[in-house]
């Protein structure tokens, strides 16, 4: 009997992808937080890698959980 | 200016993005075994699967760039390509013309002139995609190359066919399945990196109507100065934005490139088929929170002395395509600079591999086994599809060295929209909802509608002929011409279309059923609640793109 492996859902590798780059954004603007320096940007103290980041990070956790077990319809 | 530096963290990011879309694109190779595997991605996917990615292949990195370029130089009537320039076309395709383009199961759109025409009609249509699609596809590597160059300093020849040879890559091994998926990763990057630039700037400036309230009326309206061209930003008249845009350009574009209505032809029934272009009109109208906000946030900033923020100028000319850059630099620290960075690679990777994919499939089917290999077999046709993607890969690269030493090429990248599009859709409306239109009277009024075209861009390019004359008006830019041209184009393959079409031999009704309004049973979604139907979504779609109008009348 042969095994047709099924196709991971889309849904499961736009997760992964947010999770990742999220978490690295998120982990910039942590490293920031901790040693207490900003960047020379524009609104830098409002730290947009924090807040965004973890935005992102979110999303890609909910997108990743959700569909870890999803194949592709 | 200086260049953007990047930290560790930023090239991660890069980093990650390559190493996702080849893992994916090695991924899904197991599943492409046959050649509607690889062209048409199996059709099974879901309509939202779909739409993202039929919105996603329009949605290149120089679209980004240019629109707000455009933005900074024309106002917020540049929304108008993405309202009224978008959505009745996307529309139209999802309720009216979906099913005979489904129901037919074509591979591509030149297969459904085959069907309905003949095939002179459809190797005409395939030999001016498959130019148009190479000639964009390398002008979007050109211009990727200049960005990164531009911005941050990388090497011109690197960043060109390291880009590129990874499309190659994944689309040589899953087809249109991985350009798909990166396609929907690139969307969902597009509104990450990105759309922090649009609230950024609403945060530095106070609010929206902040934005608004600091630009002159002739930027911040989008119908109201319309009545006088010389009124608003982009010197057209409302019939001009409707015409040329609305209908001509936009229908021409939406319905008949096979680009993004590939993606279409990918979903695993009629019903998902219909819904994808009805979905993706949602996220089409939330574009210009990204692209145009954006490009009023540069307005109002370089009207602000304070602010410290200028566009970059070549040769004493503003270089509008370097609003959004220069807002990223601005805005982002380490760590997002890599997202913006990688937001805007996959806008161009994603472009690249969406015009690749459909280039590979137009000259397998309605090229290569119309003319070349009329016997060839599947298996044969996979591998065909495979040496496809990578000569179209090469010769895009080819095609960017020649925009890299001759720029003036950029300029033609709108007008070859008009050339192919614009008279293809007179036909297609009239090949689908009027039976007598004949084979002949199709082919010679495309070749008008194309030639006519051609000839008028070069006749006000090289001043044989005023733009005004085109354009009815007594002011005319570049972007008001390039809408008349479409019409004109349009008019021209209509009414030559019909007329040939009244002398020629028609085709027997019984060959077309299936193919034409009126000879074709119509059972879609007749059994589905309303609140299910297509057609509900489209009427969704309409109550919103009205509203939003009306707000920034």
């Amino acid at each position: 009997m042969t095994h047709t492996p099924k196709m991971r859902s889309i849904w499961y590798f736009v997760g992964l992808v947010l999770l990742t780059m999220g978490g690295l954004v998120f982990l910039a603007a942590v490293i920031d937080y901790i040693g207490g320096t900003y960047g020379n940007t524009v609104l830098a103290e409002t730290r947009p890698g924090l807040w965004w980041g973890g935005i992102m990070l979110i999303a890609g956790v909910i997108f990743f959980v959700k569909n870890r077990n999803s194949v592709h319809d | 200016m200086q260049t953007i530096s990047l930290g560790i963290i930023d090239w991660l990011v890069i980093a990650s993005y390559f190493a996702f879309v080849l893992g994916i694109g090695y991924y899904l190779k197991r599943f492409t075994t046959s050649e509607s595997d690889f062209f048409l991605a199996g059709r099974k996917n879901s309509s939202w699967v779909a739409a993202l990615a039929f919105l996603s292949a329009n949605l290149g990195a120089l679209e980004l760039l240019g629109m707000t370029g455009n933005t900074f130089k024309y106002g917020i009537s540049v929304a108008h390509f993405y309202w009224i320039g978008a959505i009745p076309a996307m529309l139209f395709l999802g309720i009216y013309m979906m099913p005979f383009y489904y129901s037919s199961r074509i591979n591509s759109i030149p297969g459904y002139l085959k069907l309905r025409f003949d095939e002179k009609t459809r190797v005409l249509n395939g030999f001016a995609f498959a130019i148009m699609t190479l000639l964009v596809s390398g002008i979007n590597l050109y211009a990727m190359a200049l960005v990164m160059r531009t911005f941050l300093g990388w090497d011109w020849d690197v960043s060109m066919w390291v880009s590129a040879l990874t499309v190659a890559v994944y689309v040589t091994m899953s087809g249109l399945m991985s350009a798909i998926f990166t396609e929907i990763i690139q969307f969902f990057l597009i509104w990450f990196g990105l759309f922090l630039v649009s609230i950024m700037g609403i945060i530095e400036i106070g609010s929206v109507q902040d934005v608004l309230n600091r630009l002159p009326e002739s930027l911040n309206t989008l119908w109201s100065t319309t009545g006088d061209p010389s009124q608003n930003g982009m010197l057209v008249s409302w019939a001009g934005i409707v015409l040329g845009l609305g209908f001509v350009l936009s229908f021409g574009y939406w319905t008949t490139d096979f680009l993004v209505v590939q993606r279409a032809f990918s979903a695993k029934d009629l019903r998902s088929a219909r819904m994808t272009p009805i979905i993706a009109s949602f996220f089409k109208m939330a574009l210009p929170f990204i692209v145009i906000l954006a490009g009023l946030v540069a307005i109002a900033l370089s009207q602000d002395p304070k602010s410290g923020f200028a566009l970059l100028t070549d040769g004493g000319q503003p270089n509008y395509d370097s609003a959004l850059p220069l807002l990223i630099q601005r805005y982002y620290p380490t760590g997002l600079i890599g997202l913006g960075v990688t937001a805007l690679l996959a806008g161009f990777m994603a472009g690249q591999a969406g015009n690749i994919s459909a280039f590979n499939t137009v000259w397998t089917y309605d090229i290569y086994r119309s003319v070349i290999n009329k016997k060839a077999s599947d298996a044969h046709l996979l591998w065909m599809g495979r040496v496809a993607t990578v000569a179209g890969v090469l010769i895009s690269i080819g095609t960017a060295y020649w925009a890299k030493s001759f720029p003036s090429i950029m300029d033609y990248m709108q007008a070859i929209f008009s050339w192919v599009n614009a008279p293809l859709f007179a036909t297609m409306l009239l090949g689908m909802f009027v039976r007598w239109i004949t084979p002949n009277g199709a082919f010679w009024g495309l070749v008008a509608g194309m030639g006519s075209s051609f000839y008028l861009f070069l006749a006000v390019k090289y001043e044989w002929m005023d733009a005004r004359i085109l354009t009815m008006s007594n002011v005319a830019s570049d972007m008001a011409a390039n809408f008349w041209r479409a019409w004109w184009a349009w008019v021209i393959c209509f009414v030559l279309t019909i007329v040939i079409s009244l002398f020629t031999k028609k085709r027997n009704e019984a060959e077309l059923v299936g193919l034409v309004k009126g000879l074709t049973a119509e059972t879609a979604g007749e059994h589905v609640p309303f609140l299910k139907r297509p057609e509900f979504f489209a009427i969704a779609s309409v109550i919103v793109l009205v509203i939003l109008n009306i707000y920034f009348w």
